[in-house]
């Protein structure tokens, strides 16, 4: 065995290592969903609350249930809100573990001296996007902070959802063969905030994708019920981390062709300057299907007929080998490793 | 993406690579040296080593600006950061870059005023907006950002701004190209020329490489194919016995650079007498500090900084990787000890880093079969 292969084993040997939270303090990194994320839920959390798999939406018998809370930094942005966030957020998590969102819980944290009118328009925002995504906000809570201890406003929500009976998912459940498809161009949502917040002095017309996916996981499951493997919402470390996270859960390799991955020619080119990589950009109304090759074609064209999901696209392959790992065939020929974000994503400086 | 787009044709890419492969002589290794982090990046974001033939080794140079600060120049800056009052801006590669106690991220965590920007006019602006405090920018990179920062100092200077001031790390790029050259463990057939610092400053301060070393260097562009003609343009001249520099990014390297922006440098900033460079250590007149008329906005004399110098940490071999005597991966951390999560040296934590680079784009060599 040559040097190479002897560091490329010893990588793999630690990298399929159980993570372990060793940080002496928790930094912006632990909130990014990357790395030091995954750190923290599969290193502290998960087994405080011995919790051996981990997913969207927990399972009490044939309900599910989760929870979320939203703390975006500007509240509005070019295409939605934080109140509109916290219903699809939630809702979302509900709809990619395969069950159908019923009902919300809201939580709202005030900060000292909101206007009124803001938390209105919020109020109205979370009442619209409920209606839209065909759930009832049931209870709820309100605090109020005082004055620069919180950010304007910040939300919590809890989802709950029925199974759909048509849904075997399991984030362990890929296989070689299976088809990988998006719901539409990616990296919108983290572009349009990070432009909202206007610390580049860049412009764009990038509108976030914030919008419910109930729809689009109700017309994959009718057209390919038990042949759909997973389902994932690509929100904070975007589609790389989610294709990460499977490859690990599922020990297979996942090959993705950079050529047919959806981006916007704004994003493309915001994340150029800015040097980062679309595929670890924020979503919010984006999924990632896995689907046996048998069921794919039948499983794209359902995804393309929902609103909102047209421009549904086949972005790769599950393999065998390397397992856990996940490649990209670059548009110029190449091949390279796409590993989970680390950090937050920081711009090269030349 | 137009004026992008065109710069990664995989058509032209393959067409380029056939010509490298013919213009090779069987049998001969050749060891080509990237001078820039920002080629590293490239090369590994597009798996452009995956259409070199198997006897051209790209090695990777030491022009990282963040990698090559060391220890005690980052503790000194959390030392700052830490000071009442100061609002510390900084890069945000920088952020992550391990002190010997810690990273600018973690004393954030315990509560330094450690902001991110894009640019040190950014870092004006909150002192403008913040005038009951301190602000200070933490200055890095070669020739190639030290501009902006000499205008930003014109600029606070201008306007009569007190509460700005600069922990100067600038570096230039000769001498530690001279200081690799001089080191006798170093085998290179050739150089892919920095491009971004030679908008700044030429073609012509590379002249050196052929003249006293013998050894071809091309100024290189940033893009896929800026490269591969780069690696093309080297390989020609080794087989027609030429020597010479010469400049591939035509597009925007003038062969006597930014007259304009040199004068800046000129004003606002004078030559060190010795930088110390992460794992290359000392390098006379190698780093920029201000000069006297711009001494009210040095902030190693506003404030105490404790100037102490750290060794590198021993198991880090970052200096090797650096001067290309070892790749990456043959570095006893690389990987295990040492991650992008959890860096032990510098080249691991910047993606321009030759080891991070490695590590998140690089590790699965072509051989290996994807089935």
């Amino acid at each position: 065995m040559n040097t190479e292969e002897h560091a490329l084993a010893m990588i793999e040997r630690v990298r399929s290592k159980p993570l372990r939270f060793r940080d002496e303090r928790v930094t912006m990194a632990h909130g990014a969903g990357g790395k030091a994320t995954q750190a923290l839920v599969e290193g502290l959390l998960a087994p405080a609350f011995g919790m051996t798999e981990l997913a969207d939406a927990g399972a009490v018998e044939n309900l599910a249930l989760t929870t979320d809370s939203f703390v975006v930094k500007p509240i509005r942005f070019p295409g939605g809100s934080i109140g509109e966030l916290a219903v699809n957020g939630t809702v979302n998590d509900l709809a990619v573990s395969g069950a159908q969102p019923l009902a919300l819980t809201l939580s709202l944290v005030l900060e000292e001296g909101l206007g009124a009118d803001e938390l209105r328009a919020e109020v109205e925002a979370i009442a619209r996007a409920a209606a839209a995504a065909d759930v009832h906000v049931v209870a709820g809570d309100t605090k109020v902070v005082e004055r620069g201890r919180c950010d304007s406003m910040y939300i919590c929500t809890t989802g709950l959802g029925r199974f759909d009976p048509r849904a075997q998912l399991s984030p362990a459940a890929l296989r070689p063969g299976d088809h990988i498809l998006v719901s539409g161009a990616i990296g919108e949502h983290g572009t349009a905030i990070m432009l909202a917040r206007g610390e580049f002095e860049l412009a764009a017309e990038i509108q976030s994708d914030t919008q419910p996916l109930w729809p689009a996981v109700d017309a994959l499951l009718e057209a390919a019920g038990a042949s759909l493997r997973c389902i994932r919402d690509a929100t904070r470390g975007g589609v790389a981390s989610v294709l990460n996270e499977l490859a690990r859960a599922s020990g297979v390799a996942i090959v993705v062709r950079e050529a047919a991955v959806p981006v916007h020619p704004a994003v493309a080119g915001a994340c150029e300057i800015l040097g980062i990589d679309p595929m670890y950009v924020a979503n919010e109304g984006r999924l990632v299907a896995f689907v046996a090759p048998e069921a794919a074609d039948d499983a794209l064209a359902a995804l393309r007929a929902v609103p909102g999901c047209e421009g549904a696209v086949e972005i790769g392959e599950v393999k065998t080998e390397p397992p856990g790992l996940v490649l990209v065939e670059t548009a110029f020929g190449g091949r390279r490793v796409m590993d989970m974000l680390v950090g937050d994503p920081l711009p090269r400086i030349c | 993406m137009k004026f992008v787009d065109e710069f990664r044709d995989a058509d032209l890419g393959q067409a380029l690579a056939a010509e490298i492969v013919a213009t090779v002589e069987p049998g001969r290794h050749y060891k080509l040296m990237e001078v820039c982090g920002g080629h590293t990046h490239t090369i590994y974001k597009y798996g452009v080593d995956d259409l070199l033939p198997e006897n051209v080794e790209l090695v990777h140079g030491p022009g990282c600006p963040v990698c090559v600060i060391p220890m005690g120049r980052v503790d000194d800056g959390i030392a700052v950061a830490h000071e009442d009052g100061v609002i510390f801006t900084v890069f945000g590669d920088m952020m992550r870059v391990p002190g010997s106690r810690g990273t600018l991220l973690e004393a954030k965590a315990e509560g330094a005023d450690v902001r991110m920007v894009y640019s040190p006019l950014d870092a004006l602006r909150i002192a403008r907006e913040n005038p009951e405090r301190e602000v200070v920018f933490f200055a890095v990179g070669f020739e190639t950002t030290a501009p902006s920062t000499a205008l930003t100092l014109m600029r606070a200077k201008a306007e009569g701004i007190r509460n700005f001031t600069c922990f100067c790390n600038h570096v230039t790029i000769v001498p530690p190209l001279r200081a690799l050259l001089e080191s006798p463990d170093l085998r290179l057939d050739g150089f892919i020329g920095p491009g971004h610092v030679s908008t700044v400053v030429g073609a012509r301060p590379f002249e050196f490489i052929p003249a006293d070393y013998d050894k071809p260097i091309v100024i290189s562009g940033f893009e896929p194919l800026d490269l591969l003609q780069s690696v093309h343009m080297i390989l020609r001249q080794l087989a027609e016995g030429r020597c010479e520099v010469e400049n591939q990014y035509k597009r925007v390297v003038p062969y006597d650079g930014n007259t304009q922006a040199l004068r800046v440098l000129e004003e606002v900033f004078e030559l060190r007498p010795h930088f110390e460079w992460r794992g290359l250590g000392f390098i006379s007149h190698s780093g920029l500090k201000l000069s006297g008329a711009y001494a009210d906005y040095d902030a190693e004399l506003r404030f105490t900084v404790p100037g102490i110098r750290v060794a590198d940490p021993k198991a880090c071999q970052c200096g090797e990787v650096l001067k290309g005597v070892i790749r990456p991966w043959e570095c006893k951390v690389f990987g295990t000890a040492c991650t992008p999560e959890r860096p032990i040296g510098t080249c691991m934590v910047s993606s321009e880093g030759a080891c991070a680079a490695y590590y998140n784009f690089g590790r699965f060599a072509r051989e290996r079969e994807v089935v």
